[in-house]
């Protein structure tokens, strides 16, 4: 298995950085939460099209690039670090590896292609983001018609493709439908974090097409690929507050010398080091251990548990260390906070990935 | 570019063997077979050629070692703080300390300590009063060292003293290799909190250092001192235990080295402890049945995730320092840091498993005591080898590059204020 990256890998990263460094600064990133798509679709469209973005990590015969879990890390850390505001997430993730993991060839073919381009924007339908255990009791299917609620989905206000896990009684389906059929409403829910759009779906009869058979194997495998690629988002949100507070207080002077010189801040920042540096080193090892199907099998709980407790933790102390203008809107910092927190609790609690891989330990009886 | 950079894995593997072929015997003394080994190059090969190496990089000489335990090889000696010594003579010293000092650390006939902290100065090192004098061509040295580890069986010490009381601290210091078995050098043993007595104090009385073992000069002795340092916390402190090999083995070679393990490892039984032994505590949580509770598995699976990523870190930054990457790599220091946070937590959780029974010690306490000792172990760990708050002030200042504290300690040593 791969313990370090390539070159190549190395100069993707910096393509992806270059790009939202230029694409993805906090003005515009402002602009994106404040307007109703949440996005800025020009932007999106050039990372499709110029970069290639969506579809790094799907299969060259469905219309992407054939990469895997690694490169798609590489570019979700960059969105986090930059707060890039897209439907990435929800389309080119969750949506692309509930189609990889459940549905059948057919789908893939007619959706996947569309997914990689960026042309379609789908997102995937669950009636719960808290964990894979309890999905299944809020979306039913009979007869080919879906009614139900989910009450979160992402970015699901501009989605032209609905995927959603549903009962079907005899167990979870993978259903397909467009974002506009009959029988489904969308109404957007106000998000604690405005640069993640989130919308409350609600089907009535609605007809649907099934793609696929879930099971709880494919169920969490999919919620493993989609919970390493957020804890990349988070480590590159998290070192991005590392970074810009260690600057912040090298220049802040109080008591005629800058807030860095310390000791009650450094320690701080000493300990905020050493957490972003185990938490990347895990992350990661993930994303290599999801692409060479080794590694321990509850590593992806694991480091969605790490990533989101470092993440809070250097937002906390961002904003603490900033003082009063930290917890000021102008100020930039609480964008990150609110990423911060709405991705602890979004794909199960850092309390939950613990109980899911102490599961997993008990059951093989080593580490 | 050397010739050994040429060399494949596949050849080198081949040049072992075929070297242990012809020289491997079981059935030599412990001290015969090292002299072979050393000799031959073999023992130490990222060592340069001159002295008992082959300029090998890291993975050459893993391949190296690899093929060593795979064969049950006995390898040099290891124990106690000779490592820290070698390699700063390795690093610093002059032609003639190296063929004077290397190979016997190496096959085991010298073993050493580290004469650094003294009652009035430990994290604040550079702060030292031990005063050597050069007197009618030789070194005359006057003063007290604490919290020496293995000083009672030392033959050798590498020691830090001020050859200049009018300097700024950081430039009056000299670095010395004295002899431990002289009338002037007093050990003492000191017993720690949890019984065992593998420090030391020593007082120093007109002891005595020849002019040739002082390494890199007169007043250079705080860039010595910093290459041990670095090297401690490299590597996890000042002495591993090890466990000896695998598997039963047969010859002489063999029993002297069981026997050379089990004393030098007999004041240090409690090292592994001291790091929380992680690895018990699954197993016990099982047989307890304490797995069953939920508190228990939040803060085992905490444990879990720090120790994992530790370990993942390091070797990332191992896998950036192989690659030639210019980027600082905090390795050190953070990694010392990681392990007193994975201590703490590691007795936390094994407190819990135990409940009530945490009260009890001794032999017919959980793990043949073991988890006892390790309760009243970890504490040291966050202490030696530079405190945490150290490691901290390390890190903040020279890897993320904070501003330096007002500093109270400049101008001329013997005008600062310090404890005596
Ligand atoms: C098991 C063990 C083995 C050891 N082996 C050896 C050995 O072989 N050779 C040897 O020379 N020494 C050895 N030591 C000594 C060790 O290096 C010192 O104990 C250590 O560096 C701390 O020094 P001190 O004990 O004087 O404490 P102090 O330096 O007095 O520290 C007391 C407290 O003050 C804090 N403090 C001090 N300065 C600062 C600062 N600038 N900022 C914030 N906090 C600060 C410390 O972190 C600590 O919490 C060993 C110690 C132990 C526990």
């Amino acid at each position: 298995m791969q313990t370090e990256f390539s070159e190549d890998q190395e100069q993707f990263r910096t393509m992806v950085s270059r790009f939202l460094q230029e694409k993805s600064q906090p003005t515009a990133v402002r602009q994106c939460m404040e307007s109703d798509a949440g996005y800025d679709a020009s932007v999106w469209q050039q990372l499709c099209s110029e970069v290639g973005l969506a579809g790094t990590h799907i299969p060259e015969a469905y219309g992407g690039f054939g990469f895997g879990p690694v490169e798609l890390g590489i570019a979700a850390e960059e969105m986090g670090r930059y707060l890039y505001c897209g439907p990435f997430f929800s389309s080119a993730v969750m949506a692309a590896y509930a189609l990889l993991h459940n549905a059948d060839e057919a789908a893939k073919d007619a959706l996947l292609p569309g997914i990689a381009a960026g042309t379609t924007l789908a997102t995937l339908v669950l009636d719960s983001l808290d964990a894979p255990a309890k999905i299944g009791s809020g979306l039913a299917v009979a007869e080919g018609r879906l009614s139900g609620t989910a009450p979160l989905v992402v970015d699901a206000h501009i989605a032209t493709q609905l995927l959603v896990i549903a009962n079907h009684g005899a167990g979870l389906g993978l259903y397909s439908l467009p974002g506009d059929s009959s029988g489904v409403s969308v109404e957007t829910v106000p998000a604690l974090d405005p640069t993640r759009k989130l919308a409350k779906v609600e089907f009535a009869q609605a007809a649907v097409e099934q793609i696929g058979e879930v099971s709880a194997d494919s169920l969490n495998t999919t919620w493993d690929f989609v919970c390493v690629a957020l804890a990349h988002e988070m480590i590159g949100g998290a070192r991005h507050l590392l970074d810009s507070t260690i600057e912040y207080t090298k220049m802040r002077y109080q008591f005629g010398r800058p807030i860095g010189s310390f000791q009650g801040l450094k320690h701080r920042c000493a300990d905020l080091l050493m957490e972003v540096e185990m938490a990347t080193a895990a992350v990661h090892h993930a994303a290599r251990c999801l692409d060479a199907g080794e590694g321990e099998p509850y590593v992806a709980s694991m480091v969605k548990a790490m990533a989101s407790d470092t993440y809070m933790k250097a937002a906390k102390e961002a904003i603490q260390m900033r003082g009063g203008i930290g917890f000021t809107w102008e100020e930039d910092t609480h964008l990150w906070y609110k990423r911060a927190k709405s991705s602890e609790v979004f794909m199960g609690t850092p309390n939950l990935h613990r109980e899911r891989m102490m599961g997993v330990i008990e059951a093989q009886g080593s580490l | 570019m050397s010739e050994t950079e040429n060399l494949t894995n596949e050849s080198i593997a081949d040049a072992v063997h075929a070297w242990l072929d012809a020289n491997w015997n079981a059935d030599l003394s412990l001290r015969e077979w090292r002299e072979i080994l050393v000799d031959g190059g073999w023992a130490t090969p990222h060592w340069p050629q001159a002295f008992f190496g082959r300029d090998f990089n890291q993975e050459q000489s893993a391949v190296v070692s690899k093929i060593f335990n795979q064969r049950g090889i006995v390898p040099v000696a290891q124990t106690g703080p000779r490592r820290l010594a070698a390699e700063t003579i390795l690093a610093m010293g002059n032609d003639d300390q190296k063929r004077r000092y290397l190979r016997p650390i190496l096959t085991g006939e010298h073993s050493w300590c580290q004469l650094f902290s003294e009652p009035g100065s430990g994290s604040d090192l550079a702060g030292l009063s031990t005063k050597a004098e050069m007197i009618d061509g030789q070194w005359i040295v006057n003063g007290q060292k604490v919290w020496n580890t293995s000083a009672h069986h030392a033959d050798f010490g590498v020691l830090v003293a001020r050859t200049d009381f009018d300097l700024p601290k950081h430039q009056g210091i000299s670095y010395f290799l004295i002899d431990m078995r002289q009338p002037g050098v007093e050990v003492r043993q000191l017993k720690q909190m949890n019984g065992h007595a593998s420090f030391n104090e020593v007082f120093l009385t007109d002891a005595v250092v020849a002019a040739n073992n002082l390494v890199g000069g007169e007043g250079n002795g705080w860039a010595v001192a910093k290459t041990t340092l670095s090297y401690e916390r490299r590597m996890g402190g000042v002495t591993r235990s090890f466990g000896g090999l695998r598997g039963k083995r047969q010859g002489r070679v063999y029993d002297e080295y069981a026997q050379e393990v089990r004393i030098a490892n007999e004041p240090y039984t409690w090292y592994p402890q001291r790091q929380g032994r992680v690895d018990l505590v699954l197993p016990r949580a099982q047989q307890t049945g304490a797995i069953q509770d939920p508190a228990v598995r939040q803060e085992m699976a905490k444990l879990i995730c720090m120790s994992k990523g530790a370990m993942l870190a390091s070797e990332a930054a191992e896998a950036k320092r192989k690659s030639g990457s210019n980027e600082l790599v905090p390795a050190g220091s953070i990694g010392k840091l990681a392990a007193s946070v994975i201590a703490r937590q590691a007795a936390h959780v094994h407190t819990m498993i135990s409940g009530a029974d945490a009260m009890r010690s001794g032999p017919e306490s959980a793990e043949e005591g073991m988890v006892a000792e390790v309760l009243v172990s970890v504490p040291a760990i966050s202490i030696a080898g530079g405190t945490d708050e150290i490691q901290r002030n390390i890190i903040a200042e020279r890897v993320l590059g904070m501003p330096t504290e007002t500093r109270a300690d400049t101008g001329p040593f013997r005008d600062i204020k310090r404890n005596d």
